[in-house]
């Protein structure tokens, strides 16, 4: 009787009180491992995203890393990040020519020749992270959220599978996910920033061309990249406050 | 499972699988046939249209068994039904379709229901003192016990439902230009996202109503034997005549403001109308589905033809109609899903057949509402004055 | 409430009579009043007592989605057990690539290093993954096309993985 109130108490309290990172800690001290217990405040980060164009080779490391860190479903047409190749003739931006095979997961083969007066460059693309997304707008249960964190998540227990959220991302980020019928898209790795690690997309860039960055961090390298650049979003006419920044953007990327 | 063959030019990878299926089109056109028997029955009500009198209690109980229908191709189709009740418990603020069930219920509860209840009291009560065992039980309980029916009873039904029916009529607009929202309001989808889409889908509902309570009329006249009343048929296809002429100014003044305006997904759109959307778009909604109508209803208004033939007309008018509206549904929902977001590209959609969300499923959901209304028509029979306890046994 | 019908010298009989002809209205209003109170009971017992916490989400979710276990383990954990590796890269042009960026995740192996050993790498095609020439590429990347480049060698007899430039 008396545990039944104490934890009923504790549990109360917990939630009340505390944020989702610190309940989990409370929960690791509670169980008597308090080593593990970390330390992760949500109000202490603003997370955004970095992308150097001019760095990327389109290996798809990042798109194999994502799929294999995350569980993502090998299908061509599920993908929280893949990378995109742009083929334009400078003359004619408005229709440039695109493809992404599997997402660039297997990397890219030479499609094109050298010297035929356009210009290719490989366009990594992801969950921007909007600070005002559509997508968290539109779900009508509140299963799609930015965290206070300003990472957009799928609570995949309470989604109920409407996809009212996949139709309202301009930037086509998020899918079904077949094997929950629930909405999936990229978390920024929540699992590991929380941990004090990066994304695996980032842990494996051979080039530095992806950046992760916490806006609420004075000494992160984000402020230098996003001083030092200049930087665009995606779509800035969608008004969504995206925080996925690309360096050297060409206007002909959607 | 979208092979990816079916890709022309460039789609962002997770596009290629197609969100919203034939069911999502089945949404909206069948809470159009709501929206719209409802208005064409406050046409009866409000404004005392006498020659439509006859179609009120017919388009009310249309109304009902459609709007019963209505939630169950969403349901079908989402990814965990048994969690729709969350739109209940934690509905969004910011969200269009969080809406739907409260809008939803509104309309079922406060306005269709009381209004055909009030209104068929006395032959409910009627039916429980003259009927026997589960009979009398069931009409009893639909009168909640209440057999106060005398004079002064049903002045204040008819009053109290009046205001019903007013209420109605905002509500019936606010049910179906919400639906239209909830699709206008996305403005990551160019072929979507206009204000004019809400006014757009009320104009076309009510067309759709219209037509669906047109053609039930003669043909449930014809089941039950009785004398179809020329009067209303002219009338309410004067009516449908008026309010398809206002739908297609619309939906033409969208067209043309699109492609005046020619914005960055003009060429994209335009592309996808000529080639992928040319049938069900070009032929079927405009050319079979509203200049044909039109032009016959418009005959009808300034020649005169014969009560066979304006009775033939009237039919055909509706059943054009009601595909015309239909193929108005699935372009707006498929076609927004066609087309690329980065505006390169094209996907196609190949309806399944006995898959949850195939044929199958459909065209049984479609059938369905004609069942419920033979069951409402057989409970609460539409003719006031003769066989208050049931149809004739044609029916 | 009290509409026409009702005359005020009848007092109250007239009252009752007035509230008869109403008796099936006050039995809706009941109804619809029960089912009112019916949901909102059932929303309160229904809605997770977490939701809502800090928005309009499930406060529980983000713990949730806290405890998948990293698959990468990071280069600092590789830095742990190979220094000697890790300064070796340090030193050469490959000194900003991930140690997993080639190795794969190998978040098992560094919680368990006795247990589960790396896989060997594909020489060339892991390379090449990166080096085969493609004019997508940024100019300054050191791309090569393996069919005039190598005369069919092992990429790692002429070049250091851990720290290319240098002989092997």
């Amino acid at each position: 009787m008396t545990t039944d109130r104490r934890e009923f108490l504790a549990h109360a309290g917990k939630y009340l009180l505390l944020t989702g990172a610190a309940a989990v800690a409370f929960d690791k001290v509670m169980a008597g491992r308090p080593a593990e217990a970390d330390n992760y405040r949500t109000t202490d980060h603003w997370w955004a995203y970095a992308i150097d164009i001019e760095k990327c080779i389109g290996c798809g490391s990042c798109v194999r890393a994502c799929k294999a860190e995350n569980g993502v479903p090998l299908e061509p047409f599920y993908f929280r990040t893949w990378v995109e190749r742009y083929h334009v003739r400078p003359e004619d931006s408005l229709h440039p020519e695109v493809d992404s095979p599997n997402g660039g997961y297997d990397g890219f083969r030479e499609l094109y020749a050298a010297g035929d007066g356009s210009k290719s460059f490989f366009v990594p693309k992801m969950c921007n992270h909007c600070a005002d997304s559509p997508c968290e707008q539109v779900c009508p249960v509140g299963a799609t959220f930015r965290s206070p964190d300003g990472v957009v998540l799928v609570d995949k227990k309470y989604c109920l599978g409407c996809r009212y959220c996949i139709q309202a991302c301009p930037y086509g980020c998020r899918f079904l996910d077949p094997r929950t019928n629930t909405a999936d898209k990229c978390t920024l790795c929540y699992h590991r920033i929380t941990k004090g690690k990066t994304t695996a997309c980032v842990e494996v860039c051979p080039t530095g061309a992806r950046q992760l960055g916490d806006l609420k961090n004075p000494k992160d390298p984000i402020h230098a990249f996003l001083k030092d650049n200049k930087v665009q979003v995606l779509k800035p006419q969608m008004a969504t406050g995206a925080k996925l920044y690309y360096a050297g953007l060409d206007g002909s990327v959607r | 499972m979208p092979p990816v063959e079916q890709i022309s030019g460039f789609m962002y990878p997770n596009e290629m699988e197609l969100q919203w299926s034939l069911l999502i089109v089945l949404y909206p056109y069948i809470t159009g046939l709501v929206a719209g028997a409802f208005i064409l029955a406050s046409l009866a009500r409000v404004f005392n249209v006498a020659a439509v009198k006859p179609t009120y209690r017919l388009s009310l109980l249309t109304a009902l068994a459609f709007l019963l229908v209505a939630p169950l191709p969403l349901q079908l189709h989402l990814g965990h039904p048994e969690r729709s009740f969350e739109m209940y418990l934690t509905p969004h603020r910011t969200s269009a379709m969080a809406m739907f069930g409260f809008v939803y219920l509104w309309y079922l509860m406060a306005v269709l229901v009381l209004e055909i209840w009030l209104d068929y009291r006395r032959e409910i009560v009627e039916a429980w003192k003259e009927s026997k065992g589960i009979k009398r039980v069931l009409y009893r309980a639909l009168a909640l016990g209440a057999d106060n029916v005398d004079e002064e009873s049903l002045r204040v039904d008819e009053r109290v439902g009046r205001v019903i029916t007013i209420i109605g009529i905002p509500s019936a607009f606010l049910l179906h230009g919400y639906v239209g929202f909830i699709f206008g309001s996305i403005k990551a989808n160019p072929w979507w996202s206009t204000p004019m889409m809400p006014i757009v889908f009320l104009f076309s509902a009510i067309v759709s109503g219209i037509a669906a309570v047109l053609l039930l009329y003669m043909l449930v006249s014809w089941l039950s034997d009785r004398p179809v009343d020329m009067a209303c048929v002219d009338t309410v296809a004067r009516y449908l005549f008026y309010a398809f002429a206002i739908d297609f100014s619309l939906e033409l003044l969208d067209l043309v403001h699109r492609i005046y305006e020619a914005d960055e997904s003009f060429r994209s759109l335009d592309f996808m109308v000529k080639t992928k959307l040319f049938t069900s778009q070009i032929v079927m909604q405009i050319i079979l589905g509203t200049l044909l109508p039109l032009g016959l209803l418009g005959l009808i208004q300034v020649v005169r033809v014969s009560e066979q033939a304006r009775k033939a007309i009237a039919t055909v008018s509706s059943l054009l109609t009601l595909a015309g509206i239909f193929a108005m549904r699935w372009n707006v929902v498929i076609g927004g899903q066609l087309f690329s977001k980065s505006f390169l590209g094209y996907t196609t959609y190949k309806v399944q057949f006995a898959t949850r969300e195939g044929l199958l499923p459909a065209v049984l959901l479609l059938l369905l509402p004609f069942g419920i209304l033979w069951l409402l028509l057989k409970l609460l029979p539409p003719w006031k004055d003769e066989h208050p306890a049931g149809l004739p046994e044609v029916i | 409430m009290a509409a026409g019908g009702v005359r005020p010298d009848h007092g109250a009989a007239s009252m009752r009579e007035s509230l008869r002809h109403r008796q099936h209205l006050f039995r809706v209003a009941a109804l619809f009043v029960t089912g009112l109170l019916l949901f909102v009971a059932v929303r309160a017992l229904l809605v997770p007592p977490d939701f809502g916490l800090y928005g309009h989400y499930r406060a529980g979710a983000l713990t949730d989605i806290r405890k998948t276990a990293p698959s990468f383990a990071g280069r600092s954990a590789c830095a742990d057990c190979h220094p000697d590796i890790s300064e070796a890269l340090a030193k050469g042009k490959h000194a900003r690539i991930g140690c997993e960026s080639c190795h794969g995740a190998l978040g098992r192996h560094a919680a368990d290093p006795e247990k589960l050993k790396p896989a060997m790498l594909e020489i060339p095609a892991l390379c090449l993954s990166c080096h085969t020439a493609n004019v997508a590429k940024p100019k300054k990347f050191p791309q090569i096309d393996p069919s005039d480049h190598g005369d069919g060698a092992r990429c790692t007899s002429c070049h250091a993985a851990h720290h290319p430039g240098d002989a092997p």
